[in-house]
């Protein structure tokens, strides 16, 4: 095969936090169910929406150009809280997925399960969220992760080190332009500081062109068609081996809209490309084994995918979100000292990236791609509800810890 | 182009934000090169040079404040004996008085625009543009239906609004709220009506220095106490009452935090009584009227600044806040939060959400800080000269078309 095309999609939903006041704070504990399913934050109400509009008409066309075309590959990345959210609304959807798996021609990749930022806060509570999605990927697809990503795409030296002692053969980052100097994306790379991982950048001009670009009418490309991009996709150098092309699943149907005509892209972009002989589809594992690293990459500092900064300005850029996620973490011992599952999950919860990022400020005046992603009327409501549901987690910690010492006095 | 300007109040006479808009508004056109002549219904000394400003009557301002402002429509009637002109005792008879200045001076004059702000020079407005033939643009800085709140309002100034406005060529709204009103209200089509926010000049804000007024509240501060800055008239319009009962619940949680009431107003004793009966009068401080450095200072003592108005044209009070340091939370009745967007937002009955707002910023310094630095930003690229040009485009325009049709 000259080159093979590593589509990745990243299928995520957090369990936002209820417009939840400081009145509730004490003795309600209920964070993430707002009683009126039509509130901007009713996290069942967003996913039939996002089910119905995105997961079921993607799956149904994903699942077509399976069984149309046996070269057709992908790889997936599905956190635990989004999982969870298909058990309980959408079992249509939970099902649509499990077919792709089941082609065996569907990868998918390890993460978070929570979607956290804890490999920068903590490497035990990291750890463990990381096999908490383990299990509920063998329990769910029954398949076993061999690629890993963190969230947001968010890597360093660190990471890929981690990545490599805990058994990964492969790992996923932004193909960021500094990082990779006059270097191509369409390569594998090997982290520095490793032996037998390997590194997949994405390829972020021409997965952005499908992700970002595709249905603005003042981009010079508009309208992108599959034939278009095959051409393009052609017309690399013939030694770039993979074309990395990686977003958000909910490209197709919610961020991309059914009339912008993302779906009959999606249908034809294989038939276009698999026209050329040698082109082809890869998972990322496939896209390890077939071909040998170029180079060695080098991070100490951390990139993620988002933002002209790609960094982690995003979500902890302002000093609303750093006390937020210190204060979050700052609790770890507490509450898992406390024993209560209940207490542990919804910590966990709020570990979700998503909370810190809907208080991001950054261009917040000019009403940008942020506030389109956010439940609340700004990021300072964002804040205020995340702190007053942190008060009422606290003050559980608080007395069970208060509890312990009633039952083992001296200790 | 030539601007007859017909309005009730210009600082240092001002009664309220009404005279701060005219007289900011004024000087920006003047700099771009407009003549305005600012027809005032009072004769006082000012030290304006940027435009000509004609007393209609030989009255001092304060004689003619003391017969009530343009604030006070609820107080204006017509009682038959004083509707001579000649000698007026009420505020109808000075507002009949200056329309009959407007049509005399206008025998020799001939002005492209007339500019009329508000209901009491409406009428004058009417006969300036029968008398010239001239575009008449009415500039709303409130409706009746914002001062009288939750009432009905003075079915005379309605009437004056309701005429003044189907008659005019183009009308002017502070806010896209005033504007819902104005259609909503009185039934004038949506396309006639062009929003022109308010704004400020940041360096006229900036350069002014504080002085310690609030020797009390700074101890406080001193002692963690936060304080919670509210300014303006105390009138329905504002919504205090509502402020009050959120504070019971802030109060309830944290004590320490206080509110600064400054202004006074018809409601002063009620809303006393009231913060008595909660239980919560040792939380809040009413100043009376304040002008000046006192003025000033309020803003600088407050850690945030509420605007709970139940309905709010613009609120320029909102703008200084932002310029000075404040966290600012504005009701969605409220204008000014059209501009600004740093600052957090509830509907004026909503008093549980306020609460939460005001514990949530009390509580959270980060949260103070970045409310306030943002909105601070925002404040800084605020100018009234960009306001001053979307007037000259409105007149521009409004002069075409009348050369087209003649």
């Amino acid at each position: 095969m000259k080159r093979a095309v590593v589509l990745y999609l990243h299928v995520h939903q957090p369990f936002r936090v209820r417009d939840y006041t400081i009145f509730d704070a004490g003795f309600d504990h209920n964070y993430f169910s707002d009683a009126n399913y039509h509130a901007r934050t009713s996290n069942e109400q967003i996913l039939h929406k996002v089910a119905a509009k995105s997961y079921i008409p993607t799956n149904k066309r994903l699942l077509a150009i399976l069984t149309k075309h046996p070269e057709f590959r992908l790889s997936m990345s599905i956190t635990g809280t989004v999982l969870e959210q298909l058990e309980m609304w959408s079992p249509e959807a939970l099902q649509s997925f499990k077919d792709l798996v089941a082609t065996g021609r569907v990868e998918i990749v390890a993460e978070t399960y929570y979607h956290s930022l804890a490999f920068f806060y903590s490497r035990f509570e990291f750890e463990k969220q990381v096999r908490m999605h383990h299990d509920k990927v063998r329990d769910v697809f029954g398949v076993f992760p061999k690629v890993f990503r963190n969230t947001e795409l968010s890597y360093n030296n660190d990471l890929a080190a981690w990545a490599e002692q805990a058994g990964y053969k492969g790992i996923i980052t932004e193909g960021w332009d500094p990082v990779l100097d006059w270097r191509s994306p369409n390569f594998v790379y090997r982290p520095r500081y490793t032996e037998n991982i390997r590194l997949l950048m994405k390829n972020y001009r021409m997965s952005d062109d499908i992700a970002f670009r595709f249905s603005d009418k003042q981009w010079s490309e508009w309208p992108l068609t599959a034939e278009k991009f095959a051409r393009w996709v052609n017309e690399l150098d013939d030694k770039q081996t993979n074309v990395n092309l990686f977003m958000d699943y909910e490209t197709f149907g919610e961020h991309q809209w059914h009339e912008t005509g993302i779906f009959d892209f999606l249908e034809h972009l294989p038939v276009e490309l698999l026209k050329t002989e040698g082109n082809g589809f890869m998972t990322i594992s496939e896209a390890i084994d077939a071909f040998e690293p170029v180079d060695t990459v080098d991070v100490p500092e951390t990139i993620t995918w988002a933002d002209t900064e790609r960094d982690l300005s995003a979500w902890v850029g302002n000093a609303m979100q750093q006390q937020a996620i210190t204060e979050l973490y700052s609790m770890e011992d507490d509450i898992l000292a406390s024993g209560d599952r209940q207490l542990i999950d919804d910590w966990r919860r709020l570990q979700t990236s998503d909370h810190v990022y809907y208080m991001c400020t950054k261009y917040f005046t000019d009403g940008d791609v942020h506030a389109y992603f956010s439940p609340y009327e700004s990021p300072y409501d964002g804040f205020i509800a995340f702190c007053n549901a942190l008060k009422d987690v606290r003050l559980r910690a608080i007395k069970a810890r208060e509890g312990r010492s009633e039952r083992w006095p001296g200790r | 182009m030539k601007i007859l300007m017909l309005g009730w109040e210009l600082p240092p006479h001002n009664s309220g934000g009404l005279g701060v808009a005219c007289y900011q508004l004024s000087r920006a056109l003047a700099a771009q090169g407009v003549a305005i002549d600012f027809v005032l219904p009072y004769d006082a000394p000012h030290d304006i040079d940027f435009m000509k400003v004609t007393p209609a009557m030989p009255i001092t301002a304060e004689k003619l404040a003391n017969l009530g402002g343009a604030y006070e429509s609820y107080c204006y009637h017509c009682e038959t004996e004083t509707c001579d002109h000649v000698t007026p005792k009420d505020l109808r008879g000075q507002q009949q008085r200056y329309t009959a200045f407007v049509e005399e001076y206008l025998m020799d004059k001939s002005p492209d625009i007339i500019h009329a702000h508000d209901w009491l020079t409406f009428e004058a407005g009417m006969r300036a543009k029968q008398i010239t033939g001239k575009p008449l643009v009415a500039h709303v800085h409130a409706t009746e239906f914002d001062r009288s709140g939750e009432h009905n309002g003075n079915p005379l100034v309605h009437e004056i609004e309701y005429n003044a406005l189907h008659m005019a060529d183009r009308v002017v709204a502070v806010s896209q709220v005033t504007k819902d009103i104005i259609v909503r209200g009185y039934g004038i089509p949506a396309d006639k009506i062009q929003v022109v926010h308010n704004s400020i000049d940041p360096g006229d804000f900036t350069d002014v220095s504080f002085a310690g007024s609030y020797v009390y509240l700074e101890e406080m501060k001193k002692r963690g106490y936060k304080v919670v800055v509210s300014l303006g008239r105390l009138t329905v319009q504002k919504g205090l009452r509502y402020l009050i009962q959120a504070a019971e619940r802030v109060v309830n949680r944290n004590e320490k935090v206080l509110f600064l009431i400054a202004g006074d107003g018809e409601l002063r004793n009620e809303l006393l009584e009231q913060a008595a009966e909660l239980g919560i009068a040792h939380n809040i401080i009413f100043t009376g009227f304040l002008r000046g450095q006192r003025w000033r200072d309020a803003y600088a003592i407050g850690d945030m600044f509420v605007m709970p108005s139940v309905s709010e044209p613009f609120g320029l009070t909102a703008l200084e806040a932002a310029g000075t340091g404040n966290a600012v939370l504005l009701s969605r009745q409220s204008g000014a939060g059209e501009v600004l967007k740093s600052v957090l937002k509830f509907d004026f009955w909503d008093t549980d959400k306020l609460a939460n707002y005001i514990l949530a910023v009390a509580e959270q310094p980060v949260l103070q800080h970045a409310l306030m630095h943002n909105v601070q930003s925002e404040f800084a690229r605020l100018s009234w000269h960009d306001v001053a040009k979307k007037c000259q485009d409105l007149y521009q325009n409004l002069h075409t078309a009348e050369a087209v049709t003649v």
